[in-house]
């Protein structure tokens, strides 16, 4: 094993800000995208009134067909 | 088994074919993220030279592989709509060109805050960092053109001329950026002088590119899929979806 | 008429350029070692900026009044017409940037070789500004806020273009060799030349559609 302890594995060898940092913003940035991808989907399902039913329709259809 | 591949150059059927692909790829963008972290962290060893910093790499190298390979795939998307007419894939285009860019800001980003500790400074004006902003400069260029136009596929041809003189444009620039920093060698820094990685770590960032990948692919369906939608809201098909028509 | 507004655009373009190159003395403070140094890259930024200034009327003038749609159905192959455009753009807004440049120089004290290297670097380098940037200006027709677009589309192409611009006059100060930057300055307009015409004429269409 690498880490001791929790602690150990937080603080990188002394570059924790460093690697943290990069993967913090990573995340806030991927999860921002899905987010904001996600709500324009719902936006635009809202405009064209595609209600829940419709979507497991799709759904139903293309496992028919 | 045969696949009829015309027939997913509908919008309509692209639309229900991404729908049922998304998942699959969400999945194996998890897996592989999992898997990929925990070999980063738990299984690769400390670099003796650069110590824990290097850990940054499993993530700034993907962001960088993927950013450039995200242009020359938005580029090529944009030339056969440009070239066939075909709307499907100035569609795929454009939902390409904000994750590439997004992952062009985080590889710069990782790639900043790894130089940080290693040479002692943000940013230094390496040929590489400097392409990677000139990369991103055009990929804002890209999406403000689209933005600004209202007619759908004057705004696809647009940027489509602009995606494809970029991508010509783009060995040049970094002919030139590297040809411009052993000019000026002012702080002689090597990047990325890693003469022999240990196995475990070729492994964890190989294993975080294909979770890059996969997750490039699922989020850009997905923005397909709204793309689609919003383009063909007065299509019949979108209309049935709706239900009135039945 | 023409000649009037030709007139008035030239001396837009070149107060810009000189207002630019003499901003930066101001702010980076007199010291001649320092001006020395960043003279070529102030004098090349600054000629990419005034370059680009009069780029947004290159197409939109003969746009609105409807002859850019009588041109695209003329029988003369529009790169020509496109040419022709680009020509006259560099005449205007390129041509007295270089005839400018040599006293601009002076006032950042460069010696009398690298006076002689920026001119002629701009000579070769400006055609090239206005090539691609009508690239630009072409797809950005009649678009909202076309005017800052076209810099965001085009300054990053220009990159190459300023990189040895700039670096042959720096070489010729450092008293290097600078014909490697002439030969490529010279391939750049060359392909450019041959490519950029039709990329415009192509962008015209999609514009006009």
């Amino acid at each position: 094993m690498i880490w001791d302890s929790w602690s150990d594995f937080f603080n990188m060898g002394g570059y924790g800000l460093y690697v943290w940092g990069s993967y913090l913003a990573t995340f806030i940035c991927v999860i921002g995208e899905i987010l904001m991808v996600k709500r324009s989907a719902r936006t635009l399902r809202q405009q064209l009134s595609l209600t829940k039913e419709s979507i497991l329709r799709e759904r139903k259809d293309e496992a028919t067909s | 088994m045969s696949i009829n591949w015309y027939k997913y150059a509908a919008p309509s059927s692209f639309y229900f074919l991404a729908g049922k692909l998304i998942p699959f790829f969400t999945v194996l963008a998890v897996i592989f993220l999992v898997a990929g972290l925990y070999i980063g962290f738990f299984v690769a060893p400390t670099d003796f030279q650069q110590g824990e910093a290097y850990r940054i790499i499993f993530i700034h190298v993907p962001a960088a592989w993927m950013s450039m390979f995200l242009y020359v795939v938005m580029a090529f998307w944009a030339g056969i709509g440009l070239a066939f007419n075909t709307r499907l894939s100035s569609m795929f285009a454009t939902a390409i060109a904000p994750t590439g860019a997004l992952f062009t800001f985080i590889a710069l980003w990782t790639g900043a805050w790894w130089g940080k500790p290693m040479w002692g400074t943000w940013w230094v004006w390496d040929a590489r960092l400097t392409s990677e902003l000139i990369l991103l400069f055009l990929y804002i260029g890209f999406m403000s053109l689209q933005a600004a136009i209202d007619d759908p596929r004057r705004a696809d041809k647009a940027g489509a001329v602009i995606a494809l003189v970029g991508v010509v444009n783009i060995p040049i620039i970094y002919f030139s950026v590297q040809w411009w920093n052993t000019l000026h060698q002012g702080a002689s820094v090597s990047v990325m002088q890693s003469p022999k990685m240990a196995t475990a770590m070729l492994v964890g960032m190989l294993v975080m590119v294909l979770a890059a990948w996969m997750y490039s692919i699922a989020v850009i369906l997905l923005r397909a899929r709204n793309i689609i939608l919003e383009r063909e809201s007065h299509t019949s098909w979108v209309a049935e979806l709706r239900g009135t028509t039945r | 008429m023409l000649a009037m507004r030709r007139q008035a655009d030239v001396l837009i373009t070149l107060f810009f350029f000189i207002i630019v190159v003499s901003l930066f003395p101001l702010g980076v403070g007199p010291e001649m070692n320092i001006l020395r140094a960043i003279a070529p890259g102030v004098l090349w930024v600054a000629a990419l900026l005034a370059s680009m200034l009069s780029l947004g009327r290159l197409f939109s003038i003969d746009y609105m009044d409807g002859t850019l749609e009588q041109l695209l159905i003329a029988p003369s192959p529009l790169f020509l017409l496109v040419l022709g455009k680009m020509i006259s753009h560099w005449l205007v807004s390129g041509l007295p940037l270089v005839l400018m440049a040599p006293i601009l120089g002076i006032q950042y004290d460069l010696s009398l070789e690298a006076l002689g290297v920026l001119t002629l670097s701009l000579l070769i380098g400006t055609p090239i500004l206005s090539l691609i940037g009508a690239i630009g200006a072409a797809l950005t027709l009649g678009v909202r806020g076309g005017g800052v677009l076209v810099s965001l589309l085009v300054l990053p192409l220009y990159i190459p273009i300023l990189i040895f611009g700039a670096g042959a006059v720096e070489a010729s100060a450092a008293g290097l060799g600078y014909d490697a930057h002439f030969s490529l300055l010279g391939a750049f307009l060359l392909v450019s030349l041959v490519f950029a015409p039709w990329a415009a004429a192509a962008s015209l269409r999609i514009s006009m559609e």
